[in-house]
């Protein structure tokens, strides 16, 4: 049994954590501080006891976090054939996690780039092992969600991309195949409809609950883009549709004025109690 | 506590959908706009509001369907909480 290194103990690692180990696989979970990791084996124990709540298996919370150690530090998982990271979406945090994983780990991990925008082939070139650097776009929750987006870099081999594969299958997922692109498939549509659903409410066209009444009603969705945009967190989509904007230099990724005065204002979603709905308690 | 949990728990479901007429004996779930995460959020509401822990096999959606089924897990694992 290989043992599995995720690295980052935030909201997408916990739940990548929480996916592998209720599926088998023992997991060396990295964070920078004992607090973190302590906090993310508690999220972990109550996920798990809600599971058949959510839809998903019944879970027993202490066979799942019998599955999982923690370290701090990246030596912790220096032994791991396969490391999936999930650290935080910015380039510099990324990069000097991934030269620090590189130094620590042997020439034939792979590693797992969890993102939803950085691009696959920047973060390899900081690595000695171009060839063993993928990325997967988990979705969140990451245990809930069927499938993931598969995005081999320039140089990443067939076998990096059979083993991903074969580990993905293993944690109940399916996987869609992308080429490395800032955005990927998800966010380049998803932004930018959520983005032109919050002009729609900036220009007065409409209520936010008229637009998402029509995604619900009219098209089916579950959930309207700008229920969609609280549930993500409105600061997120304005520095995910930032980041659209510089990667591409494209004008139709502009970010709407009222996400900016939302992220300013602290109308941040359901994190914090309002966003374009307001919750009566924040979660 | 001057309500029936009961009510505390049909003040709670009804605050976060205003839109929705919801009596106690409404599926919230079959009426379609009430997710799976809401099912977590009323887990963690009914745990803090009636200092009760509800045990692993009791979490099921069935339980959280509707206001009586969600005041009767209540009165199950804390009888003098769901009439006070």
């Amino acid at each position: 049994m290989t043992v599995i290194g995720v690295i980052g103990a935030g909201v997408m690692g916990v739940g990548v954590a929480q996916n592998l180990a209720s599926t088998g696989h023992d997991v060396v979970l990295v964070d920078k501080d004992e607090q973190i990791l302590a906090d993310a084996l508690g999220t972990i124990a109550r996920n798990a006891r809600m599971s058949r709540l959510m839809g998903g298996p019944a879970l027993d919370p202490d066979e799942v976090l019998a599955r999982i150690t923690t370290s701090v530090g990246v030596g912790g998982a220096a032994k791991c054939d396969l490391i999936i990271e999930n650290v935080t979406e910015n380039w510099d945090v990324k990069r000097e996690v991934y030269q620090a994983l590189d130094a620590a780990c042997g020439p034939d991990t792979v590693f797992v780039v969890n993102t939803s925008a950085i691009p696959i082939t920047k973060v390899a070139a900081v690595t000695g092992r171009p060839d063993k650097v993928i990325g997967v776009h988990f979705m969140n929750p990451v245990p809930a969600k069927p499938a993931v987006e598969l995005i081999p870099g320039f140089h990443t081999s067939p076998g990096t991309v059979q083993r991903t594969r074969d580990l993905l299958t293993a944690m109940g997922k399916k996987s869609v195949d992308v080429k490395d692109s800032c955005g990927f498939i998800s966010n380049r549509v998803l932004m930018l409809t959520v983005n032109e659903a919050a002009y729609l409410v900036h220009e007065g066209v409409a209520d936010a609950e008229s637009v998402d009444e029509v995604f619900r009603s009219c098209f089916g969705h579950p959930m309207g883009p700008l229920e969609t945009a609280d549930l993500i967190g409105v600061d997120t989509i304005l520095y995910s549709v930032e980041v659209l904007y510089e990667h591409y230099a494209d004008s139709k990724y502009r970010p709407c004025p009222l996400l900016k005065q939302m992220t300013d204002a602290g109308l941040h979603g359901r994190k914090s109690g309002r966003g374009f709905y307001t919750y009566s308690t924040a979660n | 506590m001057s309500n029936t949990a009961k009510e505390q728990i049909l003040d709670f479901v009804r605050g976060r959908y205003p839109q929705a007429e919801i009596d106690e004996t409404q599926d919230i779930f079959a009426l379609g706009f009430v997710n799976s995460l809401f099912a977590m959020e009323l887990v963690m509401f009914v745990e803090k509001t009636f200092g009760v822990t509800i045990p692993n096999e009791e979490l099921k959606i069935d339980n959280f369907r509707t206001a009586n089924a969600m005041a009767e897990l209540v009165a199950r694992l804390s009888p003098t909480l769901a009439v006070a």
